[in-house]
């Protein structure tokens, strides 16, 4: 107990010490300590990220199925990788993914930004009114999706008798989840309404990282908000932007939960994104070879995307 | 602009500029509640009420989605129920009034029990593991180390259902596959990257100073870890922890494709809620409900620490 009250003086005393001072006292060697700290979490990665990665790259160079594990396990080199490549049923998968990502991306930042803007502007109960906005990223997808599957029945759901008042078309007279050219958008939909505020605190932590005084000084040379917005606000939060263009594609190019739930694919495979697909060939044919050398084109295709991105990115930073 | 003259800041807004944004943001939030407000309404509706058109906002409450959430039941001929004594409960004579008795509870209850015990293990060790390992990154020279932290973050760049298939062979071979334990352990490897990276920021920003006193004082290495950094990272562990469990409480992927039965959480179970008719909406408006309530009750709690958390990862990264 004296110790923990002397650790409070202890903690408020700046004490200039040396470099290596604190290493030549007692104790284990800060060395060993490092690695005893770090360790634990790198096997723990090792077992649960990095052994099953190198297990999917061998399976991805055989005929292994998961459910027949007797049948011998034949080396087929890089078969799988060029089939996937060449089967145009993958390439309208990739499209479907990349239409979802685009849109929701787009959707999310434009609406998420403009949110952002706004808060800034510290009106009474923003507070209150940012953490309502908050909810939905707090769900689960999953569950969110299923339920959603229920505002958008075309008779009894809330979604369809919503626009119907509105438009004064009939509420069955559309399909939210059974339409080809609404089924994607329902989805997008429900993604931007989870999402949105992920991507609005972003975007507020941006906003409240510019320094007021260069309004300030914009102020003194007359600049219009117009200006300021355009030559201050936007390119100052840019970075903040995407980044949150980052993480959002990066999850969405993932997306499986609410696909799974509202549409599963379809109607026929104008939802099916590429997560979809996998789940298919790995989970219900079974093909575990064919889906590991997919699941592998997958991480590197999002592995690639993202350094490019992220190039990109540091530059825009260090401008 | 005129309100330069005024005493304020100039880059304070107008009066009338925060009325325009606080009804602009007022509304939006209006729209975003509409959905949940609607789970709410039809976990309290009957079925019938539940799937009428057009959809009714004033209905009779009633706690049959709560029931059916719950409880099991079987139908039976009008003449074997009246051979059958009183109702046994509220829910046996809800169940009756349609020609069903009560055969016994439902699994929801276990499922949101192994929500929780899977939630709440996997973020005690994903944060004490995420603890840990970015205070060692955080202060000691560890060869490799930017390589060794985007190794870390870059496991989460991998799609869950690619990681799912080696995990659903490797558990099947170790006899991990449909176990809590298995669950726990695969959602603290997905969290600890995250905790890793948050962790270290919010360690970097405590000054070394602080240890190197204490350990002047005569305090090991460890010891100034734990009774001088651990307190000042409280703020940073408890964002961590509230984005580990968020995480681990609403995961589908895994759990949907590595359990069955015995370690399967609520968010795999809830959409395979089934009436007579199809989807009983009710019960599956009720289960969502009670599934939503922690998370949302820990969000309006711990909203300093949340916003500060992401903006915190945002920053950093």
């Amino acid at each position: 107990m004296n110790e923990l009250s002397a650790s409070s003086r202890i903690t408020y005393r700046a004490v200039m010490v040396r470099p290596g001072v604190a290493r030549r006292i007692r104790g284990l060697s800060d060395k060993t300590l490092a690695w005893l700290f770090i360790t634990p979490t790198i096997v723990l990665l090792l077992a649960i990220n990095i052994f099953p990665l190198l297990w999917t790259i061998y399976l991805s160079f055989t005929n292994y199925r998961a459910n027949r594990a007797n049948v011998p396990t034949i080396w087929l080199g890089a078969d799988w990788y060029q089939s996937i490549l060449t089967d145009p049923d993958i390439w309208a998968a990739m499209q479907v993914t990349a239409h979802f990502v685009i849109w929701t991306v787009v959707i999310e930042t434009v609406l998420g930004f403009g949110l952002a803007y706004l808060i800034d502007k510290k009106f009474r109960g923003h507070g209150m009114w940012t953490t309502i906005i908050l909810l939905p990223m707090m769900l689960s997808p999953a569950v969110v999706g299923n339920f959603w599957t229920f505002l958008y029945q075309p008779q009894i759901g809330l979604f369809n008798y919503v626009v119907a008042f509105f438009t004064g078309r009939a509420a069955s007279s559309f399909q939210m989840l059974g339409d080809v050219t609404l089924s994607p958008w329902a989805i997008v939909i429900v993604d931007a309404w989870m999402w949105t505020p992920y991507v609005m605190l972003i975007c507020l932590a941006g906003l409240r990282s510019i320094p007021d005084y260069i309004y300030e000084a914009a102020e003194v040379d007359r600049a219009s908000k117009w200006r300021q917005f355009w030559s201050i606000t936007l390119p100052m939060a840019l970075p903040f932007i995407m980044l949150a263009v980052l993480f959002r594609g990066i999850e969405n190019f993932k997306m499986f939960d609410m696909v799974n739930l509202l549409t599963g694919g379809g109607p026929g495979s104008t939802t099916e994104v590429a997560s979809i697909t996998l789940k298919r060939a790995a989970f219900e044919s079974w093909r575990t070879g064919y889906s590991s050398a997919f699941a592998i084109i997958l991480f590197v295709t999002v592995f690639g995307l993202a350094n490019i991105y992220v190039k990109a990115l540091n530059r825009v930073k260090s401008r | 602009m005129t309100s330069a003259t005024t005493a304020h800041s100039v880059v304070e807004p107008s009066a009338t500029t925060r009325r325009f944004a606080g009804s602009l943001v007022v509304l939006y939030a209006i729209i975003t509640m509409i959905p949940l407000v609607w789970i709410m309404l039809t976990a309290f509706k009957s079925p019938d009420d539940a799937i009428s058109y057009p959809p009714k906002v004033l209905f009779k409450p009633s706690l049959e989605g709560f029931c059916n959430l719950f409880t099991t039941r079987s139908r039976q001929t009008p003449e074997f129920i009246r051979s059958l004594g009183p109702p046994q409960g509220m829910c046996d004579s809800i169940a009756r009034d349609r020609n069903m008795v009560v055969a016994g509870p439902s699994n929801y209850v276990p499922r949101f029990v192994n929500s929780l015990i899977i939630a709440f293990g996997s973020t005690v060790l994903a944060v004490a593991l995420g603890t840990l390992s970015a205070y060692g990154f955080s202060r000691f020279r560890v060869p490799l180390k930017d390589d060794l932290l985007f190794f870390i973050l870059s496991t989460r760049m991998m799609p869950p259902i690619a990681v799912a298939i080696p995990i659903y062979l490797m558990y099947r071979t170790i006899g991990l596959s449909d176990t809590r334990l298995g669950m726990i352990l695969l959602y603290t490897s997905v969290n600890v990257s995250l905790a890793v990276w948050l962790l270290k920021g919010f360690i970097d920003e405590i000054p070394r100073e602080y240890e190197e006193a204490a350990m002047i004082d005569g305090y090991t290495r460890f010891q100034a870890f734990v009774k001088v950094v651990l307190p000042q990272a409280t703020t940073g562990i408890a964002a961590t922890a509230i984005f580990c469990l968020i995480f681990a409480w609403n995961e589908y992927a895994f759990a949907v494709l590595l359990t069955s039965g015995n370690a399967q959480t609520a968010p795999p179970f809830i959409p395979i809620i089934i009436g007579e008719g199809g989807q009983d909406w009710p019960a599956v408006a009720a289960g969502t409900t009670l599934f939503l309530v922690p998370i949302v009750v820990f969000t309006v709690l711990l909203r300093k620490h949340l916003l500060r958390g992401i903006t915190f990862g945002a920053v950093r990264k």
